[in-house]
């Protein structure tokens, strides 16, 4: 049974274990009309998305062997940005999902790609889709909550170290990478004590990072950059066209940090998003999580381009729902999934990218303080207890 | 030398920085999906109707083909309504052929998915998926003084290959050949040239007319039948019938034979889970995932969330067939296709008896 954060109003007091199961159902039934149709359309889709992704970025790096010439440099860094965010969102965060794997194919397998972020794919994974995807919400097991270092409910005790956490938001986002390579090493809790640090399954997975993160920035702060070179002592520039392109990656990999961060956070972070506690989801029900998927996430409203650019966690409640179907369908389910959200009357939390940020902006400031007054303690749990129970 | 070679080492680790993650052949993909190195693709060149239900496709095989002898397979990977699917197809063309292209006989299967797609939408221009040919119905080296074909529907396939192939070597040759009509004879003009040139004696049999062949008819038809040596391709029960009177006429070592498809899948509840490395074998019931299954037998198994979203619990399937615990879709694997389908153990209930890579 899950605890919900303990509010003035408990969103789900309204409804019966029944209710919650008869959820499970109706969403079981949206998953199985998508899978019905699942198919050639999607994977079409997924490989025409991966053909123009490296077409942009072939041709923004060609551009940027002109680097020394700024219009090129800001073409190229425009085009990278872009390829980046795609090569990260549409296509890297939904494959390595398994969206596709059930194409067969080996080249676009969640158990095969490697993307361009310096988490190895396989600790992110596990980062994400076996502890952020099961536990989302839950304050303490899911680590995208606050990233471990934020204070993220009011219900958490406030220390003074809290007070530099939109510093800390901002330097993530700009690093943003580099910190989810970090927690998916957990390297606070790893680094903490001597055994840990020695534990050789964590060596084996900082080595990993290591070379993961080696090879990316040798590619964008090395290869690339010498590669213009060339084109530069035609201009009399060589060290202007090495260090040119060496910007260019280097602004291309901040926007794309400073975009995913900003659309992760807008994934649960919104005015109006639950979080939960950690007493025992253990013997949850299909039910209660999906409930506790429902409740924990929030979308972004916007134009087909936008779903795209954010690999469509826009559509943030969908992909929590169904974590493993094509994301470009959950566009084509959201209306479905809405009206069951009216129907059982649950808030479906949505808003234009904008208003999303600044109001995760806004908790993250609010929460750097200690609470105003202090939080009530209201049990609120999935299902509902009996008010009796419920005082324990 | 060793400096080249170390030069040509440092120049290939820096283009393969330069496409990191990736490896520099993804990329090349995107235009030229034949020159990938380490996976073998080919372009179908032509699409030519043999029969109402039979096409040949001529195929243009990418990098890293080796070429085909004649009566081997090839298996083709084909993208059907998204999800590829891997067949063994029997290679119709002579081998060695100067432009390096070879055809496949692609026949209609009963339910048969991907020859089905393949029938309606093959088109020039289409990329397919290809393994390495392989198989061992073939003509000996040393070609003997006598030899018998006997075939069945699409069975006429891996022997078209050997005839284009090998018929100039070939001295008294016998082709005994069962379709259902005159029309229906799979390459029947180019089988009836060969016999009216007298270079084969063509016995055609016409089952809807005739009944199906038995064994023990043959001998009227070739009277000296186990002097000579025997390839048989077509229907398992053919087949097997096949075998028997070989092996009561004591020459069952001049009879070769080739089966295609064999197993027929049927989802039911429950069966027998086998895990080929460690050798463990459960007994998993309909209701229960093979990751619990497996565990309360002591396999030791990878798992993540347990709830089939994070893929981290998944297994090659050899052979067999499990039902999705959640949604009830149905995956099978065949050994005759080698392709392994990753199943989610977690959620995966067997459905029959598998066999799994692990
Ligand atoms: S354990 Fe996560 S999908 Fe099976
Ligand atoms: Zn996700």
């Amino acid at each position: 049974m899950t605890t919900l954060q303990r509010k003035e109003v408990n969103p789900i007091a309204h409804l019966s274990p029944e209710d919650i199961e008869q959820i499970g159902r109706e969403l079981d039934a949206i998953r199985d009309e998508v899978l019905a149709v699942r198919g050639e359309k999607d994977a079409k889709y997924i490989r025409r998305m991966i053909a123009v992704q490296r077409r942009l970025e072939v041709g923004s790096r060609a551009v940027l062997l002109f680097s020394v010439l700024p219009p090129a440099w800001i073409l190229g860094t425009i085009g990278l940005s872009i390829a980046k965010i795609l090569e990260n969102m549409e296509i890297g965060h939904n494959i390595l999902h398994g969206q596709y794997d059930f194409m067969r194919d080996p080249k676009i397998h969640s158990t095969t790609w490697e993307w361009d972020f310096a988490a190895p794919a396989e600790q992110w994974k596990h980062s994400h889709n076996e502890l952020h995807h099961k536990y989302t919400n839950v304050v303490g097991r899911d680590n995208d909550l606050g990233y471990g270092i934020m204070r993220v409910d009011e219900q958490q005790k406030w220390a003074p170290a809290h007070l530099g956490q939109p510093l800390y938001n901002f330097i993530n986002a700009c690093l943003f990478e580099y910190g989810i390579a970090a927690y998916d090493l957990e390297l606070g809790r790893n680094l903490a004590s001597k055994r840990r640090r020695n534990n050789p399954d964590f060596r084996a997975r900082l080595r990993q990072v290591g070379r993961k993160i080696r090879n990316q920035m040798l590619k964008d702060y090395v290869a690339h950059p010498a590669l213009s070179v060339p084109v530069g002592l035609a201009f009399g520039n060589p060290f202007g066209a090495f260090f040119g392109t060496m910007a260019a990656n280097a602004v291309a990999n901040v926007v794309r940090n400073l975009w995913s961060h900003s659309v992760i956070m807008c994934g649960h972070f919104p005015k109006g998003v639950e979080t939960f506690e950690r007493t025992s989801i253990t013997g949850e029900t299909r039910g209660e999580w999906y409930l506790r998927q429902m409740l924990g996430s929030a979308n972004i409203s916007g134009s087909k381009l936008m779903h795209i650019m954010t690999g469509n966690l826009s559509h943030q409640i969908e992909h929590h729902l169904f974590p493993d179907l094509p994301a470009s369908r959950y566009a084509e389910i959201a209306p479905k999934v809405r009206a069951l959200f009216e129907k059982y009357d649950l808030k479906y939390v949505t808003g234009p990218f904008v208003v999303q940020v600044a109001s995760a902006w806004a908790k993250v400031f609010r929460l750097a303080l200690p609470n105003r007054k202090p939080a009530r303690a209201i049990d609120h749990t999935i299902p509902p207890r009996h008010p009796a129970e419920a005082t324990v | 030398m060793a400096v080249t070679q170390k030069l040509r080492d440092g120049a290939w680790r820096v283009v393969e920085l330069i496409t990191t993650p990736v490896v520099p052949a993804d990329y090349l993909d995107v235009i030229a999906p034949l020159r990938n190195p380490t996976v073998l693709r080919a372009r179908i060149e032509a699409v030519r109707p043999e029969t109402a239900k039979a096409v040949t496709l001529e195929l243009r095989p990418g990098r890293g083909w080796q070429p085909h002898r004649p009566g081997q397979y090839v298996r083709l990977g084909v993208d059907v309504d998204g999800v590829r699917l891997w067949r063994a197809y029997s290679v119709s063309s002579a081998a060695g052929r100067s432009d390096g292209k070879f055809t496949v006989t692609v026949n209609a299967v009963e339910n048969g998915v991907v020859s089905s797609y393949l029938l309606a939408n093959a088109r020039k221009g289409m990329i397919v998926h290809l393994d390495l040919p392989d198989g061992e119905f073939l003509l000996p080296e040393r070609r003997p003084a006598k030899t018998l074909f006997i075939t069945a529907g699409s069975g006429i396939t891996p022997v078209m290959g050997m005839l284009r192939s090998a018929l100039h070597e070939l001295s008294d040759v016998v082709v005994v050949h069962s379709a259902r009509t005159a029309e229906a004879v799979v390459f029947g003009a180019e089988l009836r040239d060969l016999a009216t040139q007298g270079r084969i004696r063509l016995i055609e049999r016409h089952t809807r007319a005739d009944g199906r062949l038995k064994p023990d008819a043959l001998a009227d038809l070739v009277p000296d039948l186990f002097e000579r040596e025997t390839w048989a391709c077509g229907p398992g029960d053919l087949l097997d019938d096949l075998q028997e009177h070989w092996a009561d006429a004591g020459a069952a070592d001049r009879l070769h034979i080739e089966r295609f498809r064999t197993v027929v899948l049927v989802a039911g509840e429950g069966g027998t889970v086998t895990f080929e490395k460690s050798g463990l074998v459960v007994d998993s019931p309909g209701g229960t995932s093979i990751l619990e299954a497996g565990e309360a037998a002591g396999q030791l198994m990878k798992s993540g969330c347990r709830m089939g979203i994070c893929y981290k619990c998944v297994l090659p399937m050899r052979e067999g067939i499990v039902r999705d615990l959640r949604d009830g879709t149905i995956t099978t694997a065949s050994e005759v296709d080698g392709d392994k389908p990753l199943i989610q153990t977690c959620i995966s209930a067997a459905a029959g008896p598998c066999r799994l890579d692990a």
